[in-house]
């Protein structure tokens, strides 16, 4: 508890080349208390699970081979971006893996930690640090096997500093997962419109329509910043039944895997190689 | 569970009343509690190891299964097609043994404490934002206390955990108890056939322990099944083997009525009448083997809250006409251990509701039906007023007749 004080005390958001966006993180604290409550406003996250864990676990276990069903990912280090009350973090640590999970948001912090305190095995495998992305590159560069910024892009101030971070801290082939939503009419319909105003799926004031952002751009700052993507799923929820699935079309929300390129921070001209290694990989994987 | 490969760093403690049973070999005599083991429960039990076991302890498998009633002629068979075993009859004792040996398996999985009882349970509170433990404490009577996200109850119909959950159940006694017993038969038979025959005073079934012996659950009223408890054995005999055969229910106008639909049925299916065997005669009772319990009928409301689940009697109590207590029960398992391993294999808290509630919805749709049906049953075969008779036997006829239906069943 007093290194989290003293550290939000050392530190201060600069505005100008953060990711963090001030007026979000106002937006966060006021529910800060309300992480894991399973139906209030946080239900839809907490449904989002169901999906979500499952795609990073494949995906994760496609890629190697060798793995032990009872503790998939055992030895993975992964970082969870914007971890809330620790609600994608906590599943992800009881699949084996060792998660820090950084929020900028103080209260969001405190609720996480408290809620793995009483999991011996999780609140081991699971750190909690107050803190933008930015904040913790410097010490830990090349450090993640994984990286995971689940409904976070679209709350980002800057998103290329963002993805420059992540591409930072991810040890050369590593892993991005980002789920977030597309900016198009029908988001703005049903995203906000009905989502926030309508039903209260999301408490309101939650999303802005201009910080939306469609796959095709996030693909680009991506693929520009040493990252190949490797699939782009469409996801949909459905209210009545308060659950997530797979669908064709990415116009509203979807989830996107990267590949941080093998090459340390080279130049998009040694792109190809690397790429070809990694489906050589993925190929030998799916038949071992 | 502690089989299953999602739950390899998981913690299972088990609390049982009894003590540890486990035989190498059986002794010669049976044990008259007894449990008829669907084909379904049967691959359940396989899939954890523990049928292999079974089978080298001892067992009975039958093919056949007659049913008929004491007021008419009316009589329903039922078998598989291909000769398969229709189903297993097997001790209560067999099916613990071979569960311990498969749990001694798995020990550093999973902890079984003998002899240990709960005496409290304190659960986790709704509210979010407390700093008490969200995990359920149970507190045992040697005073140790354990911690759990998830509390399993199968502790049977007066369960203690369903009581303390306050989760309610609608309960009724049927004025039946259940009188067991094993026999040995007059001869020496193939016997792979169960019967059971619908008195009015309640249905006596004879299920097959090997070819000379067989166990008897005779399901009638309090006062009769006390006088059988205690009359000598050779009455004790007669009464089984008059229950069977003798015809002293019939009434003319009832047979007449059942003669003439089967001879209707017989010009529309000529398959759909069966020729009616004739159960084997007993000749006498082990001593020491003729015990009895009362019988009644109970579903609880709700199979699960937040961090509790209930199975087998706990959460359903049915009565034994339709030999499908313990099978409802290895089906909650099979469900509910579906559910955990899949919950387990996406990080979930294992306690949460989310996956919880899927099984009471699967188990509560398919256990509510067979549980009215046999209440139904057993109501219906209770009286000797003539038009339910009538209609019982036609209805009988006629589904013995039908191979769909007969096949749901």
């Amino acid at each position: 508890q007093l290194s989290l004080l003293r550290f939000t005390v050392k530190r201060s958001f600069s505005t100008s080349h953060s990711s963090v966006d001030s007026k979000e993180i106002k937006k966060f604290q006021l529910l800060a208390h309300k992480w894991w409550d399973e139906e209030g406003e946080y239900a839809a996250l907490h449904s989002m699970n169901d999906i979500r864990v499952p795609f990073i676990r494949d995906t994760l276990l496609s890629m190697s081979s060798n793995y032990h069903l009872g503790n998939p990912l055992s030895g993975i280090k992964i970082l969870d971006v914007g971890c809330g009350g620790g609600l994608l973090s906590e599943p992800l640590g009881r699949l084996g893996a060792s998660v820090t999970g950084i929020d900028p948001v103080e209260d969001n912090i405190r609720t996480a930690d408290r809620h793995k305190s009483f999991d011996p095995v999780l609140a081991k495998r699971i750190q909690y640090k107050s803190s933008s992305l930015e904040e913790i590159v410097e010490e830990s560069m090349e450090t993640f096997d994984v990286i995971v910024a689940s409904e976070v892009v679209e709350h980002v101030a800057d998103l290329e500093t963002f993805i420059k971070c992540c591409s930072q801290v991810l040890k050369p082939e590593g892993s991005l997962f980002i789920t977030t939503i597309n900016k198009t009419q029908l988001s703005y319909v049903l995203g906000i419109v009905v989502a926030e105003k309508v039903m209260g799926i999301v408490p309101e004031g939650t999303h802005e329509w201009e910080k939306f952002v469609p796959p095709e751009e996030l693909e680009r700052l991506l693929e520009s910043n040493g990252f190949s993507v490797k699939s782009v799923n469409g996801m949909l929820y459905n209210p009545l039944w308060g659950s997530w699935s797979w669908v064709e079309s990415t116009s509203l929300n979807y989830a996107l895997h990267a590949l941080k390129s093998g090459a340390p921070a080279q130049a998009h001209a040694t792109d190809t190689l690397p790429e070809t290694d990694v489906h050589q990989r993925s190929a030998t994987a799916g038949t071992a | 569970l502690g089989h299953d490969i999602h739950f390899h760093d998981k913690k299972i403690a088990l609390l049982e009343a009894g003590p540890r049973k486990e035989y190498d070999h059986m002794p010669d005599s049976y044990s008259n509690r007894v449990s008829s083991i669907s084909p379904g429960s049967a691959t359940l039990l396989s899939s954890c190891g523990a049928w292999d076991h079974v089978c080298s302890l001892r067992l009975k498998p039958f093919r056949r299964m007659q049913v008929w009633d004491a007021c008419s002629e009316a009589m329903i068979v039922f078998e598989k097609d291909d000769l398969d075993d229709m189903g297993y009859i097997v001790e209560n004792d067999v099916i613990m043994s071979a569960l311990t040996k498969q749990l001694d398996a798995v020990a550093e999985r999973v902890e079984v404490f003998y002899r240990s009882k709960a005496v409290g349970y304190t659960w986790p509170l709704p509210s979010r934002g407390c700093d008490t433990s969200p995990w359920v404490q149970v507190e045992l009577a040697d005073g140790r206390r354990l911690q759990t996200k998830l509390l399993i109850g199968a502790d049977g119909h007066n369960s203690m955990v369903r009581k303390e959950a306050e989760i309610k159940s609608i309960e009724h006694q049927y004025d039946q108890s259940a009188v067991v017993a094993t026999l040995h038969l007059s001869e020496a038979t193939d016997n792979n056939v169960a019967w059971q025959r619908f008195l009015p005073t309640g249905p006596i079934a004879l299920l097959p322990l090997s070819d000379t012996a067989s166990s008897l659950v005779w399901s009638t009223s309090h006062d009769h099944a006390s006088e059988l408890l205690a009359m000598d054995e050779e009455s004790f005999v007669d009464s089984i083997n008059s229950a069977f055969w003798s015809n002293i229910n019939h009434s003319d106008f009832i047979d007449t009525a059942g003669a003439m639909f089967r001879s209707a049925i017989s010009l529309l299916k000529p398959s759909g009448t069966a020729v009616r065997q004739l159960p084997p005669s007993v000749a006498k009772v082990d001593p020491e083997s003729r015990a009895m319990f009362p019988l009644g009928m109970g579903h609880a409301t709700e199979y699960v809250q937040h961090r509790v689940a209930l199975i087998g009697d706990a959460a359903h109590r049915v009565h034994p006409l339709a030999g499908q207590g313990v099978n409802l029960g290895f089906g909650d398992i099979a469900c509910l251990a579906h559910h955990l391993s899949a919950a387990a294999f996406n990080g979930s808290d294992l306690g949460s509701l989310k996956h919880l509630l899927k099984f009471e919805t699967e188990r509560q749709r398919h256990n509510v039906s067979l549980i009215a049906a046999t209440d139904v049953l057993k109501r219906l075969y209770s009286t000797t007023l003539a038009p339910l008779v009538l209609l019982r036997t036609w209805g009988l006829q006629a589904t013995n007749a039908l191979p769909p239906v007969k096949v749901r069943i």
